[in-house]
């Protein structure tokens, strides 16, 4: 073995026993509560682990979906369900415990066959994406080959992920209800008051923020991308709806103006690809984004040395832009609609 | 050993995924079973991440084979093996993967947050998410409908 990866490996080994554990404790346990915030440590520990996989983009992602949005979201439906336990003793575990130890025992006897853990030339590592790791740089300007493959290489494939995460926000909100037009609205938590809460918000919101915006624009050349900024902005404004109540922030920013802009984001992204079209290349083919006269006027010093990628700088640039819009709007959109839901259920409760 | 070593990490991944899988299954709670179905979903990308890995690779960022971080990289791996497997000096684990995995998270919570939004509308219609239950009441009211007509 190469020195110097044993102790990553027995660390990696470590936290994926802690995967075992954790999921282990989620089937385990009969509280809903317990297995939403054992689903939320799961996906901190998994966290971890892509770092140590060297896959920083995809555990920065994880961090904020995981760990916090799909935290938020499934609280969210336990309050609104009131599922504090499930119901049923150990007299359904058999078969799906079979059905579990046979599937696993195939897929385990498949995996045995696969090539080694780490392997450099394993046909998955020694094609197409060393291909990518070669050429990325120099055909796209951006030094992250993770983004470059994301935005440029497989952008039409980004824009279909892109246009579910817009379905899937319209179906939530169509499912629960637009949020301001359901009865008796929002001032559910306006009225308490949490000095200390809203004063650490108030420091926070900004820094977040504006965080946001650091991975949006460092996307290039840093683990980021629109779908972690978008993720992060919209955690920007969930902790100001948390923190002073769903109706301030709902005054400041209309669901409908949120609706909107994971439209327009979409909107901006195909329109992009259309434009190279128009332009004389394919669809989403950066290369011809920009006409070739308008391209010539640029100064060669506004990209750095040896770059002379404007079209695929302005296309990633623009089409990350639009993945920002939808992804943020969408997450705003589906905590709206969750929350608002929570707002006027437990009020007609109360009543 | 080493070949218990080298196929462990897969092995590992396909515990928690078909824990998952035994979540869906086990349990009649919709809540449940959404968390069940997160778990499978979280483990696939575990999976394509694992398939990605390169031993003594770094994060698929280009950086110069020059720079104090890609000499310092170079250092703990053998030569011929950086010239062989590396890119420019350097070596770097596979992206594609990465960029599978990274859009199928943000995908992941959008729909988990659809099937949620289903149940809590289940939970509104039948006053319970056990989905034995729903099934029971299903059943009677298709009954009373038969015995009506």
């Amino acid at each position: 073995m190469i020195a110097g990866l044993d102790l990553n490996l027995a660390m990696e080994l470590v936290l994926l026993g802690m995967l075992v554990v954790l999921a282990g404790a989620i089937a385990y346990t009969r509280k809903l509560l317990a297995a939403v915030v054992l689903m939320g440590v799961y996906s901190l520990v998994s966290t971890v682990w892509l770092v140590l996989m060297d896959a920083p983009d995809v555990a920065f992602t994880e961090a904020v979906v995981g760990a916090g949005v799909s935290t938020i979201v499934l609280l969210g439906a336990m309050l609104l369900a009131r599922g504090e336990s499930e119901k049923h003793g150990q007299a359904r575990m058999i078969a799906p415990a079979l059905l579990a130890v046979g599937v696993g025992g195939v897929l385990v006897y498949a995996a045995l066959g696969l090539p080694d853990f780490g392997n450099p030339s394993s046909p998955a590592n020694a094609y197409v994406g060393r291909a990518y790791l070669e050429q990325a740089t120099s055909h796209t300007g951006a030094a992250n080959v993770v983004t470059a493959v994301l935005a440029s290489y497989r952008g039409f494939d980004t824009l279909g992920e892109t246009a579910v995460i817009f379905a899937a926000g319209v179906g939530v909100a169509l499912l629960l209800g637009f949020v301001e037009r359901s009865p008796g609205r929002l001032s559910a938590s306006a009225e308490e008051h949490h000095v200390v809460l809203r004063v650490t918000a108030k420091l926070l919101i900004p820094v977040i923020a504006l965080y946001a915006f650091y991975v949006q624009f460092h996307g290039e050349i840093s683990p980021g991308g629109g779908f972690q900024a978008g993720v992060i902005l919209a955690v920007a404004v969930i902790l100001h709806a948390l923190a002073f109540g769903l109706g301030e922030t709902m005054k400041a920013l209309p669901a409908g103006l949120v609706r909107g802009c994971a439209a327009l984001g979409v909107l901006v992204y195909a329109g992009l690809g259309v434009v190279s079209i128009a332009n004389g290349g394919g669809f989403l083919d950066y290369d011809h984004l920009l006409p070739r006269d308008i391209e010539a006027q640029i100064p060669a010093w506004l990209l750095g040395p040896g770059n002379h990628h404007w079209g695929q700088f302005a296309g990633i640039f623009g089409i990350e832009l639009g993945v920002l819009l939808t992804v943020a709007a969408t997450m705003v959109t589906l905590f709206y609609s969750f929350a608002g839901r929570a707002a006027s259920t437990v009020r007609g409760v109360r009543r | 050993m080493t070949w218990v070593l080298s196929h462990l990490n897969y092995v590992a991944v396909i515990v928690v995924m078909m824990t998952g899988l035994f979540i869906v299954f086990s349990t009649s709670n919709l809540i449940k079973r959404m968390i069940g179905l997160a778990v499978f979903q979280t483990a696939t990308g575990l999976f394509f991440i694992s398939l990605a890995k390169v031993s003594g690779g770094t994060a698929a960022i280009r950086i110069g084979a020059d720079g104090p971080a890609a000499k310092a990289l170079a250092q703990q791996l053998d030569p011929d093996y950086v010239a062989q497997h590396g890119v420019d000096g350097v070596v770097y684990s596979n992206p594609l993967p990465h960029v599978l995995i990274l859009t199928a998270i943000v995908v992941g919570v959008a729909t988990l947050a659809v099937g949620l939004a289903i149940a809590v509308r289940i939970r509104e219609s039948y006053a319970t998410i056990e989905s034995d239950e729903i099934a029971a009441q299903d059943r009677a009211g298709a009954r009373e409908a038969g015995s009506a007509s």
